[in-house]
């Protein structure tokens, strides 16, 4: 008996039990399309977050006051610190210092209450210098930025993102009105262009940018500590000296050294390792989970192989008579195990495929489909087949001929 | 001679206990011959058919089919044997009852390893031959039993084996398909077939040129 002749007898002892057959393979149809749809998640998300970095732009130094390999638990947090300051900002500007720095701009970030006539809407205020716009890679819809002069004065101006802009004035121009920021008038000069990385609705198109200068009096603060210091340097080649020119100048202005640093540099790859390293582990822990469920349907098979074989028990007596070697038979009960597993996986892979069309669209969070991963799954889910088929398919070859065919 | 069996002795062991269920079987049977092994039951009939059918091995003695030793022949060996040179007629008609007639009578053409074609032909030929040219795409379900048990004939015969070993197979008959099934064997006989029938009835014994009676395990006439 060929192997042709085996699948075609397979295929009609699965059609024969339709329903069993459908219900087995329900199991391998939920895991393998939860595998799919799991790692689409993960990679989904790494991709927004790549995005989202890669809009920062590939030569950006990213300088944070605290320390994230703090040991002493002295300092406190990654971020939470005041230890950067407005004259490290300048500093580092300073092109005899950090010959390698193109631009610097220092920001504060505050969450505050704006409003414009009537309508309120809380969101981050942003005081920073007037080359955050180059540094951070933005454009302008319509106005104009701040200027050195305003930012020296601190004058009552602000610039909105534009989902900000959407927010507070529904219809007409922003430009030339008015909106209120704790109790103070500003001075709509400018509405922002989208950033265009951010899908999920973090604040890079949702936020108010003031001269730094009016962000501290708005605030009421009188230290100049700052809460980031971005610096752009003048090429990617140049990144990495950039880099230690910052280091050396802060560790000295601070008088602490490296171990001890109370600021962290962070660049553009950095970022996208720390964001996609939590990325993984969430991944990996769900597509275990899911990875799980795919075991549990391959052991249905199993369990329904046996009762295949208990309930043909004649006709295998019959087949085994009629001169179907031990290896035949076992090799057609294999056969039918592995038809279940790879059909249940192909319907998991066309339920994984619709669920990524569907989904984002309910749950508003990319998914992308990966050819390896729905490789794998349809390798893994004959392999399931195959795998657990053995053992039913070795007690099918053993029956003797006598004792199958006698047995009511 | 195309059976011979000599000295065949089967002792089944379970524990401590040994129970000699053939104590030296000598028989010799002849191309063409129409032979019934009658006896009651326990008296090792079941056994002698389940080795006549190359289903079990003896335990001692020599088992000559179609001039070939098949008495301590591996199971893989032994199926081939039992697909050649054997065609069984059951009291059960062991027929699969999701398949047509014809699906039925080609399953040992399957393993036997005769391409697609030519084993629907042969099918079609053999539900001829034995008078069911007309039945040839029904199931099992659509046919009485008298026309199963005839499809199970056409399924015996269809390999063209040396011998036609049929176990009890009117026994789940009336008296009318008893006759028509006994009358094809008769047919068979006279077209020149080896055919050993297997039962407990005298009369269908009586159809046979010869009676092997068996009793405590030893041929008693």
């Amino acid at each position: 008996m060929n192997w042709l002749e085996t699948v075609r007898a397979g295929l009609e002892a699965v059609r024969a039990h339709r329903m069993r057959s459908i219900l087995t393979m329900l199991g391998i149809v939920i895991g393998i399309a939860s595998v799919i749809l799991t790692v689409g998640f993960g990679q989904g998300a790494q991709q927004e977050v790549q995005d989202e970095i890669d809009a920062l732009g590939s030569n950006l130094l990213i300088v944070s006051p605290g320390s994230s390999t703090d040991s002493g638990g002295v300092r406190g947090g990654f971020g939470s610190a005041t230890t950067l300051t407005l004259d490290d900002a300048s500093a580092i500007a300073d092109e005899r210092v950090v010959p390698d720095a193109e631009r610097v701009a220092a920001t504060t970030s505050t969450s505050a209450a704006v409003s414009a006539g009537t309508t309120n809407w809380t969101t981050s205020v942003v005081g920073t210098t007037p080359s955050w716009l180059g540094v951070r890679t933005r454009e302008l819809d319509s106005g104009r930025f701040f200027t050195q002069a305003e930012l020296e004065q601190g004058a009552d101006v602000v610039v909105l993102g534009p989902d900000t802009a959407t927010e507070l004035f529904a219809v007409g121009n922003p430009v030339g009105q008015t909106v209120s920021i704790s109790g103070r008038q500003l001075t709509v000069i400018g509405v922002l262009d989208s950033s265009g990385a951010s899908s999920t609705g973090t604040s890079e198109d949702d936020q108010a940018v003031v001269p730094i200068s009016t962000a501290k009096s708005l605030t009421g603060s009188t230290n100049s500590s700052v809460s980031t210091i971005y610096v752009e340097a003048t090429s990617v080649e140049t990144l990495s000296a950039a880099y230690q020119e910052v280091q050396s100048l802060l560790l000295t202005r601070h008088g602490v050294t490296a171990t001890d640093a109370d600021f962290s540099i962070a660049t553009q790859d950095s970022l996208v390792e720390t964001a996609n390293s939590t990325n993984e582990t969430l991944t990996v822990l769900l597509t275990g989970v899911a990875a799980i469920s795919l075991l549990v349907g391959g052991v249905g098979v199993m369990n329904i192989m046996l009762v295949s074989v208990t309930e043909r028990i004649r006709e295998i007596g019959l087949r085994k008579a009629l001169g179907a070697t031990p290896r035949v038979i076992g090799r057609q009960f294999l056969v039918e195990a592995s038809m279940l597993g790879l059909a249940g996986g192909v319907a998991g892979v066309l339920v994984g495929v619709v669920g990524a069309w569907v989904l984002p669209a309910v749950i508003d969070q990319p998914v992308t489909l990966s050819a390896l991963a729905t490789g794998a799954a349809l390798a893994t889910s004959l392999a399931l087949g195959l795998g657990f088929g053995v053992y039913p398919a070795s007690r099918a070859a053993r029956l003797t001929p006598i004792d199958a065919l006698r047995s009511e | 001679m195309i059976i011979e069996l000599d000295g065949i002795r089967k002792t089944y062991r379970s524990g401590s206990i040994e129970f000699e269920a053939l104590c030296g079987i000598d028989v010799g049977i002849d191309e063409g011959e129409f032979v019934a092994v009658v006896g009651p039951s326990g008296s090792g009939k079941s056994t002698l058919m389940n080795i006549l059918g190359c289903l079990d091995n003896p335990t001692e003695g020599s088992y000559l089919l179609a001039g070939e030793d098949v008495s301590a022949m591996s199971e893989t060996q032994l199926a081939e044997v039992r697909n050649k040179q054997i065609g069984f007629v059951f009291q059960q008609f062991n027929l699969l009852s999701s398949l047509p007639a014809w699906r039925n009578v080609e399953l040992p053409l399957i393993y036997a390893g005769v391409p697609r074609a030519e084993r629907r032909e042969r099918a079609v030929r053999a539900l001829e031959r034995v008078g069911l040219g007309d039945r040839v795409d029904n199931r099992p379900g659509e046919l009485s039993g008298g026309q199963q048990q005839r499809v199970a004939v056409a399924r015996a015969l269809v390999t063209e084996p040396a011998m036609i070993l049929a176990d009890e197979p009117t026994g789940n008959l009336d008296s009318r398909s008893t006759a028509d099934v006994l009358g094809l064997l008769d047919e068979l006989h006279t077209a020149g077939r080896t055919i050993v029938l297997i039962t407990h009835e005298h009369d269908v014994a009586a159809r046979a040129g010869r009676r092997l009676t068996i009793s405590d395990g030893r041929v008693s006439a």
